[in-house]
Formats: structure tokens, C-alpha cells, sequence
């Protein structure tokens, strides 16, 4: 990587040579040297060195920021964060900040255009093993050639209170649109090398975060230089992208760079502009795989956003944690002591969807939840984690024989080899339920009475 | 500034295994397919070569009891009859090769004779020119006695057999290599247990050119997470040098159908037979990107989807 007089992450020698050299060992190291090593490896901070000159502060601020800077727009709960990821692969640790997603209504479309598709972004919001999922933002991108309209729509959006970028190559005419709803934090999109300087003062001026465009990555790690130098730390990059080709190979290029190289200039989140075409939609889901932290779109067919907005999920959870929810006796309904009981595990995916088809019987029930660490039915039985065992104490723990008279538990088809040994630990009647839960609502039908 | 794109060197190289044989090979197949062979990362040409795309399996299901109703009706009655299913994913759907499951030889349900199984693979060798994987039903006393015919009645064909398990691998295993086929080894979710597998395979004398990796597919929402990082370190694995791993994968992505979110009737979710197609693709380039050289697909409409995208990725348009 070439480090030609831009910023990167300083050395230990070269922090050496900014320290004062006394090793007084008020730091706790016992000399500048070694102090100036744990720095480089960001394990301390500079703060821990009292006797550090203002000129050295200013030059290794960067040391302790994170290779992937945190870019946020939109005011208040519904706000974005982009970045401060630290991976290339995700089995290494958590991807944090899921890819926002943000529908384009375009001006030239007349408000009311505008309008109707600000509520289907807003429309766009799911709930999924116990997560909400959501467009998360909308995007006005000027081509009407009437500064007004955009003015007009770019305030529509405002007031909706998703995150809004302005998406306008005429500083002026964004300047005007900004205006309109600068109080909420849009995204200004964006400076290229031919209205460089007035975007970046515009995005000064309003301290607003601003997309950084251009059709090479050298030509992009050279402006958004450029804007740092001119004091703008809010960056988005948006390398050009015309294929999906281009897309993986600049989004891997500038990830390595930050995360590996600490090559500051591309040390910022990324964003990509989509087309409407099935092929874009796809490109959409390399883009949330493969480092994008924004992704805008033209179209966003119900049929393509959830499974987006599900494989987003996918990706950014913890890969060392599934997403689980607490064990304990849940109601659904209202169950009496006359209703029946039944059992699953904790994993999200598994409660919610066994709850989803509990609710669809319209008969009232007591769900047990077994702590299984979050695993799915199967594999908690095939790793030991669901056993009679541990399902008698958990009837035990959470009193179901006190809640429920009927003294039967119905278990899942899964695992009908566990029903004589659960039977015999606690007397209780054992019905051997339907191996996916969505024959629940049949098996039900006989409790109604 | 001269930013120069920060490159991956890798040791490690895919093999390349070949599914099918033509004519001149001893078979009747219409062509042989290449699969793995790659250097580096999926689809980054700028650091290393990809000389074979993924390629694309079409499944076919011998019992209709194992394929969603919605499916029916979208594929059309082709899916009934195994037969008729493959003949349209070689002349209409575009099919690399086929995956003939055979879900009917189950003792548990249909119970098919190994004779009528062996009888079913033979008439579609000779009703399509497709390369062929076959899949037994997954008990192995059965699977014992299909992979012994299927191998015998496909001499020369290079079929590539499976799925062979931890526990249930050797007759599989003597069945593929009876008859020069290849075999799939199946593994769950885990690079150990992944490479175990493998380990298994070349101890009982399977050569490694004749293996391919199935590490199990989670379709999405149903712990693609777990296959994606699964996938991503095997494919590390198999590049930093380790040989044991360095066989291809073969993802099955057709169990996207069987999340019912893909295909449950839910106007807010849109409608249910775009969004399977949607989520079949999306489960399958998921697998690409992280690392699958074949992967197994099932919708005529997310196939176009999936190719069109691996198209460009790979550099064409
Ligand atoms: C993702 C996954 C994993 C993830 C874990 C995900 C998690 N958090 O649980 C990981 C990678 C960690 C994993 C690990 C293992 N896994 Co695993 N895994 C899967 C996979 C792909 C999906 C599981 C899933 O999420 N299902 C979705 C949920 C919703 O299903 P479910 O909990 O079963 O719930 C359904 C039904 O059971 C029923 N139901 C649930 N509750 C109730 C309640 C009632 C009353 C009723 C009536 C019905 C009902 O309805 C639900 C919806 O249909 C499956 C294969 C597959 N495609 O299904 C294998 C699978 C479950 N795993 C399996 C195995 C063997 C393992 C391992 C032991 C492998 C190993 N040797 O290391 C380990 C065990 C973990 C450990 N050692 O700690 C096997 C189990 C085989 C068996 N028959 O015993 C499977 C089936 C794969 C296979 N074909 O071999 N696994
Ligand atoms: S406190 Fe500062 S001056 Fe003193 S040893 Fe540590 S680094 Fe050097």
C-alpha cells in the first residue's frame, strides 16, 4: 500500500519520536518506547501520557480512532449509523452496523409521486423473530430541473422522520434543499472532483456528512483526503460502481484497506446507488455480504425487501450468540388452568415461529421455553441440550404443574424419542405434537372445546 | 496518489474435480463439467483465477410427497414425474447438471425397491444427456443397496454419489468407486467435522479428485448465517494450503422452499411465489460469494437470477 503524504495509522517509532523521551514512567510503561508500542496497537490511550505536547496530540488523534469511521444521519431513535466495522470476515467477529437501506423517490415524479413512495418506504417495516426490520431511510434525488420541487420533496421527506439524503449534483440547488430540513441531519449526496469544493464547504457549513464520488478508487482516497484536510470527518464514500464486478472489487479494496492496511483516506463507511432492475435488486444482496454500509434503491418490491431485510439480519448477527429469547413459561392468549401447555426451545427463530403458529389456532396455551442456549430443536437434541431432563426441570422451575391442571405436556414431533423418559420424571401425560409447528393449529382444533 | 488495490495471496488451490463423461470418455453424458479449481477468493480476478464458475444443479425430486404445493403449481406438472422434471432442466431451464434425489426409496414412506430406482436412474440417462449427481435418501441399509445399482447401471457416466456421513460412508463410498464415480461428502455445519469427513473418504482409498464437499446449505432465515461463515472457512482453509480441504463445495440451495416465510401467504411480504424465487437466489449467491463451486437450485426464475449475477460478477455482462 503507497502512503504517499496521506494519513495512516502512525508507527511505534513514529509515535516515539513524538513523545517526550523522559521515560519518567507516569504512564505506567517504563519507558516512552514501550508506552509508544501498546499505542500503536492501540491497547492505551495517549491520555495515559501527561506530559504530551498539543502539536503530538493533534498527530495521533488518529491513532486511537477506529479503522472504519462511525457516519451517522437522521435525527433521533430512527437515526443511521454507517461503519465502524472492523472485520473482513464476519466468523472472526460481529459485523455491527447493519447496510441502511434507503428507497430514491425522484422529483421528477411530482409530490404526490414523492409522497406515495415516502409510505412505502415507511410501510416497510417488519417484525422477525422479535427484531424489527425496516427500510431505513429515503433518499430525494433531484432531475426535475425545478429547485422548488426538490425543495418541496426533499421537506415531505423530512417530515416523515426516516433519515433523507439529498441527492443533488448542483451545490446551490442542495444548498437551497438543505435549508429545508438541515435540523434533521440529511445525508448530502454528493461531492465529485467538479463541484468539490462548494459540496464540501455546503457540508461545513451545516455540519452535515457527505458522500465523497468517484469513478476510480484513487481518485476517491484523493478527495475524501481532500475533504478531511478541509476539516470534514463525516465521509461516505461512493466508489464508482457500474456491475456487480466493479462492486465486490472496490467494496473488498477499500474494506482491506481500512481494516488491514489502516489506510486512512478510505477509512469510511461506503455507499452504492442501485438501479431498479431485478439484477440491482441482487446486486443489493452482494452489496449487504460484501461491505456496502449503504445501499439506495430505485424499487423495492415486497417480495425482494423481506428477503433483503432478512439476510441483513442474518449476516449481522453475532456469530458467537444466536439471537435467543429468555427460557420461562410464556402465555399466548389467554390460558387458563384448563389450557393446554406445550414446550420449545429458546432460539428466536424457533419460539417465535412455534408462538406465530399457536396464535394462528386461536386457542388459548401456556408455551414452556427451554433454556437450550439459544439452539433450534434439533440441534439442541443432536448436542444434548434438549433432554428430559432438562425439560423436567424446566416444567419444575417454572411451576407449570401450579399454572396448568391438565398434568399433559405436548412435545415436539422432533423429538417424540424423548417422550417416554419425560413421561416417567414427571408423571405428566405426554402428546406427541407435529414435527413442524405449523400442524399446531389442527392438533389445537381438540383442545378448543 | 497511486492507490494500488490491496491484494490476497493465497498457497492454497482449489481441486478441480469433473462431473460427467461424454462419449470419447466413456459415457453418454453431454458434456463434463469442471468445478473448483479457483485460487483465491469467489469471483476476484484482480488477485487470482476463477477458471470455472459455480455451476448450477437443477434438483429433481423422485416423489412430489417432498416438493411444496406452491412449487407444483409454479413448475408445472413436470414435477410429478422425475422423468419429464429433468428433460425440461436441460431443454428449458438451463441446467448445468441434475441432482436426481431419490426421496422415494425411504423405508419410511414410499419404500421403492432398489430394482425400480436402478430402472428410474437408467431411463434418464438415456432420456437426458445432463451430468448427474444422485442422492440416496438418507438410511443407509437402503442406501446401501440403490448406490450399489445406480453405480453399476451408470458405469462410466461419472456420476458423482451421495451423501456419504460420518457414520454411514463406506458402502457408499465402495459404490462410487466401484465404477469410477465421484462421491459427495456431507458434513455438518463445522470445518472439523468437514474435514474429518474427507479424512474418512481418503483413508478407505477414494482418491481426493473424486470428492466434493456438501457442509450443509441453512437456506436464509433458517441459519444461513452459520453456512455462510461455515462456507467462508472452509474455502480460507482450503487457500492458506490445508489439502484436506481443498476440495469443492456443492451447496444445496433448494432448501430455500422449505422456509415457510419464503412461500407463506403474506400480502405484506408480497407475493409468496416471487418472494421464494427472491429467496432461493439470494440463498444461492450467498453461497457463491462464500466460496461454493456448485450449487443446487430448484426455481427456473431465481436460476436466471443467480446466473445473471454470477455472470457479471465473474467479468462478462
Ligand atoms: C442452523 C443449524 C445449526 C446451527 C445452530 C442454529 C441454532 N441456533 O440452533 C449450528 C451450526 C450451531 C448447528 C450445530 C449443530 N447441528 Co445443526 N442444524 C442447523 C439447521 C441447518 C437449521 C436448524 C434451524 O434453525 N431450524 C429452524 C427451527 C425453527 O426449527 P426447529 O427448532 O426444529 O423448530 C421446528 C420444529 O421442530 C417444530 N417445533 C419446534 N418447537 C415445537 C413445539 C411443538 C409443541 C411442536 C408441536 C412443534 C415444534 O416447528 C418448528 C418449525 O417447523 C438444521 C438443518 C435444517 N435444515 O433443518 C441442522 C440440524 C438441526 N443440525 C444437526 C446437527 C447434528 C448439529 C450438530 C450436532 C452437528 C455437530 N456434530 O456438531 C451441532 C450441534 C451444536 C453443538 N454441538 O453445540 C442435525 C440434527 C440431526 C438429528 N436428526 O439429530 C440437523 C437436522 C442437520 C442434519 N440434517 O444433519 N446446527
Ligand atoms: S508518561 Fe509520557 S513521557 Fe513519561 S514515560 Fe510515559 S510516555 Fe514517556
Amino acid at each position: 500500500m503507497c502512503s504517499q503524504g496521506v494519513s495512516e495509522v502512525p508507527t511505534a517509532m513514529e509515535i516515539y519520536k513524538l513523545l517526550p523521551k523522559t521515560n519518567c514512567g507516569e504512564c505506567k510503561f517504563p519507558t516512552c518506547l514501550a508506552f509508544a508500542m501498546q499505542l500503536a496497537n492501540q491497547k492505551v490511550a495517549l491520555e495515559a501520557c501527561p506530559h504530551v505536547s498539543s502539536e503530538a496530540k493533534a498527530a495521533l488523534e488518529e491513532s486511537g480512532a477506529p479503522p472504519i469511521r462511525l457516519v451517522t444521519f437522521g435525527a433521533g431513535e430512527l437515526a443511521a449509523k454507517m461503519g465502524d466495522e472492523t472485520q473482513l470476515f464476519r466468523h472472526d467477529k460481529t459485523f455491527y452496523n447493519p447496510t441502511v437501506l434507503g428507497l430514491i423517490a425522484d422529483d421528477s415524479d411530482g409530490l404526490d409521486g414523492v409522497k406515495s413512495k415516502l409510505d412505502e418506504a415507511q410501510a416497510m417495516s417488519f417484525e422477525r423473530v422479535g427484531q424489527i426490520l425496516r427500510v431505513d431511510s429515503v433518499a430525494i434525488r433531484h432531475s426535475s430541473g425545478s429547485p422548488e420541487d426538490f425543495v418541496a420533496a426533499v421537506k415531505a421527506a423530512a417530515e416523515k422522520g426516516l433519515p433523507v439524503t439529498i441527492m443533488c449534483d448542483d451545490p446551490a440547488i442542495a444548498s437551497k434543499a438543505v435549508e429545508a430540513c438541515a435540523d434533521k441531519k440529511p445525508l448530502l449526496y454528493r461531492a465529485t472532483a467538479s463541484n468539490f469544493d462548494d459540496m464540501v464547504a455546503l457540508a461545513k457549513d451545516k455540519s452535515l456528512p457527505l458522500v465523497v464520488s468517484a469513478p476510480g478508487l484513487d481518485e476517491l482516497a484523493e478527495l475524501a483526503d481532500k475533504a478531511k484536510k478541509a476539516g470534514l470527518n463525516d465521509l461516505v464514500l461512493e466508489p464508482g460502481v457500474q456491475t456487480s464486478a466493479d462492486m465486490l472489487v472496490n467494496m473488498t479494496a477499500i474494506r482491506r484497506a481500512a481494516v488491514k492496511n489502516k489506510f486512512r483516506p478510505l477509512g469510511f463507511p461506503t455507499i452504492a446507488v442501485l438501479g431498479p432492475t431485478e439484477a440491482e435488486h441482487m446486486k443489493a444482496a452482494l452489496g449487504v455480504m460484501k461491505y456496502s454500509s449503504a445501499v439506495l434503491m430505485d424499487t423495492m418490491p415486497r417480495e425482494m425487501v423481506y428477503p433483503l431485510l432478512a439476510l441483513r439480519q442474518n449476516i449481522f448477527t453475532d456469530p458467537q450468540v444466536p439471537i435467543q429469547v429468555k427460557a420461562g413459561l410464556y402465555s399466548v392468549g389467554e390460558p387458563t388452568d384448563k389450557s393446554p401447555v406445550m414446550f420449545t426451545t429458546n432460539f428466536s427463530l424457533t419460539y417465535f415461529t412455534v408462538r406465530a403458529d399457536i396464535e394462528k389456532s386461536k386457542v388459548p396455551a401456556w408455551l414452556l421455553v427451554v433454556d437450550t442456549e439459544g439452539q433450534s430443536v434439533m440441534t439442541a437434541f443432536a448436542a444434548g441440550k434438549l433432554t428430559p431432563e432438562s425439560v423436567a426441570k424446566a416444567i419444575e422451575d417454572f411451576q407449570v404443574k401450579e399454572k396448568s391442571s391438565r398434568n399433559e405436556i405436548i412435545l415436539p414431533g422432533m423429538v417424540s424419542r424423548m417422550s417416554g423418559k419425560l413421561g416417567e420424571l414427571t408423571d405428566m401425560k405426554i402428546t406427541v405434537g407435529p414435527r413442524e409447528s405449523s400442524g399446531l393449529p389442527k392438533l389445537m382444533k381438540t383442545f378448543s372445546g | 496518489m497511486g492507490f494500488e488495490l490491496p491484494k490476497e495471496k493465497f498457497g492454497g488451490r482449489i481441486k478441480e474435480v469433473a462431473i460427467g463423461a461424454t462419449k470419447d470418455q466413456g459415457g453418454t453424458r453431454s458434456a463434463r463439467l469442471m468445478a473448483g479449481g479457483s485460487n483465491g477468493l469467489p469471483f476476484l480476478k484482480f488477485e487470482s483465477e476463477m477458471p470455472h464458475l459455480p455451476l448450477v444443479a437443477m434438483d429433481v425430486v423422485d416423489t412430489v410427497r417432498m416438493v411444496p404445493e406452491q412449487l407444483q403449481e409454479s413448475m408445472g406438472a413436470a414435477v410429478k414425474d422425475p422423468l419429464e422434471w429433468a428433460k425440461k432442466c436441460e431443454a428449458e431451464w438451463g441446467a448445468d447438471l441434475c441432482v436426481l434425489k431419490l426421496q422415494s426409496a425411504n423405508p419410511e414412506e414410499e419404500d421403492r425397491p432398489a430394482e425400480e430406482l436402478e430402472g428410474l436412474v437408467d431411463k434418464m440417462l438415456k432420456s437426458m444427456a445432463l451430468p448427474m449427481v444422485v442422492y440416496g435418501c438418507g438410511f443407509e441399509e437402503k442406501d446401501a443397496k440403490v448406490m450399489e445399482k445406480v453405480s453399476n447401471i451408470a458405469k462410466g457416466e461419472r456420476l458423482f454419489l451421495g451423501l456419504a456421513e460420518e457414520k454411514a460412508y463406506k458402502s457408499i463410498a465402495a459404490a462410487s468407486m466401484a465404477n469410477g464415480h465421484g462421491i459427495v461428502a456431507f458434513s455438518n455445519l463445522d470445518i472439523n467435522l468437514a474435514k474429518q469427513m474427507n479424512i474418512l473418504l481418503l483413508d478407505f482409498g477414494t482418491k481426493p479428485e473424486n470428492i466434493m464437499m456438501d457442509p450443509l446449505m441453512a437456506p436464509l432465515g433458517m441459519g444461513l448465517e452459520y453456512s455462510y461463515s461455515n462456507i467462508e472457512r472452509l474455502r480460507l482453509g482450503a487457500l492458506s494450503g490445508d489439502p484436506v480441504l481443498q476440495m469443492p463445495m456443492i451447496c444445496d440451495c433448494s432448501c430455500a422452499w422449505n422456509v415457510p416465510e419464503a412461500l407463506e401467504d403474506n400480502p405484506e411480504h408480497g407475493s409468496a411465489e416471487l418472494r421464494g424465487v427472491y429467496w432461493e437466489a439470494m440463498t444461492a449467491l450467498s453461497a457463491a460469494v462464500a466460496g461454493a463451486d456448485v450449487v443446487i437450485m430448484r426455481h427456473p426464475r431465481s436460476i436466471v437470477m443467480f446466473r445473471e449475477t454470477i455472470n457479471v460478477l465473474a467479468g462478462g455482462e
